[in-house]
């Protein structure tokens, strides 16, 4: 720890992935806390300026993961947050082979760096729901204890089981840091851009017919708050990190206005395989896989170690689709008013009827 | 759904004494006199198909919303732009006409509650108990008994005699119980993983509170509070030919035993009589059952050479008696004690062949009134 540092806190702390929107807004609301001192924002060298008016606090450093570890050890670095995961493919990065460079071999090469760091001692890693795999023999209910009955298909799916696999290895080899694996549910909000916040962002949203899944939301707001939580305050081990509650697909397609187009299930993993080896649309295995199955996760050890309880699945819902009314195809008001219309409309006849017969 | 309350719905023609247990043969004759064509009641306008299909809920269908015992939903805040109801008493289809508007904006604008295992009560009153509502009274004169075994809070396992081909005696006894309960509680039936396989059977299942058969799901829903409804034979209770009717089958590894004493939960045996004779299964064509990886290929009088209508279940009479609960709150350490989870196991089938037995005496045509 550094010297006059709160305990608990730590001194020097650096985020990994500060290019894409977490790590930004991460790396920033760090930077803004006192108790910290320095915090370092790690990218690869071919990143890109972009959120720089967030990071004007933050150092950053443009490494490849390669030379990363003499770069740990230089800056005595205290906690390392690792949020540099991509979810989806992206064909201008190398597509699915550049997503497995980065989230494979990225967290094995940091985890390594981190390893030979003396004075490391706090290690928090994103991770994803998406750990518990698909299979139609799952329980309704995932705690972190559940284990992965299959081996998932999406690209994303089996990343995070190798992320965690790597982080299970840097517990035994560091017993000393302090490590914190953050399982997220899939992120929404009013400025969060994500591939499913796209997806139902648009007025005519595909689903797979005959299933309707239960899906959970986590508030960006509130992904922050536990990952800020998590380096100022010491809470080792895995966690689901998700909004209580559960919104099913059609339920959730209805409230935000939207319109639901099933599409039969080959018809749609063929859809998303061809439309990602065109180079359009960032949907995959993973994608439709939640569509399928469905993804609840138990967030009672959360609540419980950080005295911290998300905003609920429907309330970060309800957020987005404030902030995203644009593509709406029927409103609440204009059903209300039609149910009046309709009612008032049957009373009059009826009471015509009703007249004449007397 | 709170506005229009309980009251006049005795004005309709289903009058049934909820939440009285009937106890002998009466309410059989008085079901079975009415005519079919009373069955299915149309609405005054005719261009309304919706309300049609929502119409008979609209009684009952509002206040179970508000006892619903999960705590996990609460009531959907629908209050607001509820229409005005009362401005003509009495006038029960007003009354209905404007509910079943209400229900389909609420369904339109995803304006309900989910719970974590995907149970939509509203959905479930509105729709599915109807339906089943016309075929476990009307069609298959259904006598249930000893309801006052379940009991009226808190957790409970009612654990049940699988037959009939088709899984429809877990749905009628769903609809039974929250029917004639005094606290109107809805069966979390636990299913067989091929059940979530199928596309739109897998949504329905869970749409109406049941989820797949595992101990995890077992035991949270019994954590919780609810009532959960096991069938222990599985697809050898159903899948087994006319000939071994009301013969109840291995109970496989007691799964259910251990998640009862788990969570010390009294385990309610509940027999149905009924169901062996609605698709009597003559045969089981296997190879052609591995072909289409079903566990069994049925074959009844009817199907399949009458083709979608093999499906119609033949109206044979029903008889459901609960049991007393066998308490196991003092046995929760032995859980993972192989001979307590068989002879509670055992318990548990003898008890539900023996009042097998005893409700077949009282039953003796199968097709009677």
């Amino acid at each position: 720890m550094t010297p006059g540092s709160t305990p608990g806190a730590p001194g020097v702390v650096v985020v990994t992935g500060v290019s894409r929107y977490l790590g930004a807004h991460v790396a920033a609301r760090l930077a803004a806390d006192p108790r910290i001192e320095r915090v370092i924002g790690v990218d690869a060298p071919e990143a890109g300026a972009e959120f720089s008016d967030l990071l004007d606090r933050v150092e950053r450093i443009h490494v490849d993961a390669g030379s990363l570890g003499g770069v740990l050890a230089d800056l005595d670095v205290d906690a390392v947050v690792h949020l540099a995961l991509v979810s989806a493919p992206d064909p201008q990065l190398g597509g699915r082979s550049g997503m497995k460079d980065q989230n494979v071999i990225g967290t094995m090469q940091l985890l390594a760096a981190c390893q030979r760091a003396p004075r490391l001692r706090k290690l928090v890693v994103r991770s994803s729901t998406a750990a518990y795999g698909v299979s139609f023999r799952d329980p309704a209910v995932f705690t972190e204890e559940t284990e992965p009955r299959e081996v998932p298909r999406g690209g994303f799916g089996r990343d995070i089981l190798d992320v965690e696999g790597y982080v299970r290895g840097f517990r035994r080899r560091r017993p000393d840091v302090t490590a914190t694996v953050l399982r997220f549910a899939p992120f929404i909000g009013s400025t969060a851009d994500t591939t499913l916040t796209r997806y139902f962002a648009q007025p005519f949203v595909p689903t797979v017919f005959g299933r309707d899944p239960r899906l959970q939301f986590l508030h960006f707001d509130d992904a922050l708050e536990v990952l800020h939580r998590s380096i100022v305050e010491d809470h080792p081990g895995t966690y689901n990190v998700a909004g209580p509650g559960v919104l099913s697909l059609s339920q959730a397609i209805r409230r935000a206005g939207r319109v639901a187009v099933p599409v039969l299930e080959p018809g749609l993993s063929g859809a998303a395989a061809l439309a990602r080896s065109m180079g359009f649309g960032r949907y995959g295995l993973d994608q439709v896989d939640l569509f399928v199955h469905g993804r609840v996760v138990d967030t009672t050890r959360l609540e419980q170690e950080y005295g911290f309880t998300p905003r609920s699945t429907a309330a970060a819902f309800d957020d987005f689709i404030r902030a995203h009314h644009g593509g709406v195809v029927v409103t609440r008001g204009q059903l209300a008013a039609a149910e009046q219309l309709v009612l008032d409309g049957i009373r009059q006849v009826r009471d015509a009827v009703r007249e004449r017969s007397s | 759904m709170t506005g229009q309350g309980q009251d006049p719905q005795g004005i309709g023609r289903f009058d049934v004494p909820q939440g009285v247990p009937a106890p002998d043969a009466e309410p059989a004759r008085r079901n079975g006199h009415r005519p079919a064509a009373q069955v299915a009641p149309t609405p005054t306008p005719a261009d309304e198909v919706d309300t049609a299909a929502t119409d008979e809920p609209t009684g009952t269908g509002g206040e179970p919303a508000t006892d619903d015992p999960t705590g996990a939903g609460g009531e959907p805040a629908t209050g607001g732009t509820r229409p005005a109801v009362s401005d003509r008493p009495g006038d029960q289809w007003d009354r209905r006409v404007a509910n079943g508007l209400a229900f389909l904006r609420r369904r339109l604008s995803g304006d309900y509650e989910v719970d974590e295992f995907g149970f939509d009560p509203d959905l479930t009153d509105a729709v599915f108990h109807p339906l089943l509502r016309l075929l476990y009274r009307d069609w298959f004169r259904t006598e249930v008994t000893g309801v006052e075994h379940v009991p009226v809070d808190g957790p409970a396992l009612v654990v049940g005699n699988h037959s009939g081909t088709v899984a429809l005696d877990a749905l009628i006894l769903s609809a039974a119980l929250h029917d004639k309960h005094p606290a109107h509680r809805y069966l979390r039936l636990l299913g067989a993983d091929l059940v979530f396989r199928m596309p739109v059977v897998s949504e329905i299942a869970r749409k109406t509170g049941g989820t797949v058969a595992c101990n995890p799901d077992a035991e949270r829903l019994l954590g919780g509070g609810e009532l959960v409804g096991v069938f222990p034979e599985g697809f050898k209770g159903i899948g087994k030919l006319y000939a071994d009717r009301y013969k109840l089958q291995r109970f496989g590894r007691g799964g259910f035993v251990s998640a009862a004493l788990r969570t010390g939960t009294p385990i309610v045996p509940v027999a149905i009589v009924g169901g062996e004779e609605i698709y009597p299964m003559l045969a089981d064509l296997k190879p052609l059952a591995r072909l289409l990886k079903l566990p069994y290929f049925p074959v009844t009088p009817t199907f399949p050479w009458l083709g979608p209508l093999g499906m119609v279940p033949l109206p044979s009479k029903w008889l459901i008696e609960f049991c007393p609960p066998i308490p196991t709150a003092h046995l929760t350490d032995s859980a993972d004690d192989p001979l307590v989870v068989f002879n509670l196991a055992d318990q548990v089938r003898e008890t539900i062949q023996q009042t097998l037995h005893t409700l077949l005496e009282r039953r003796p045509d199968p097709f009677g009134p």
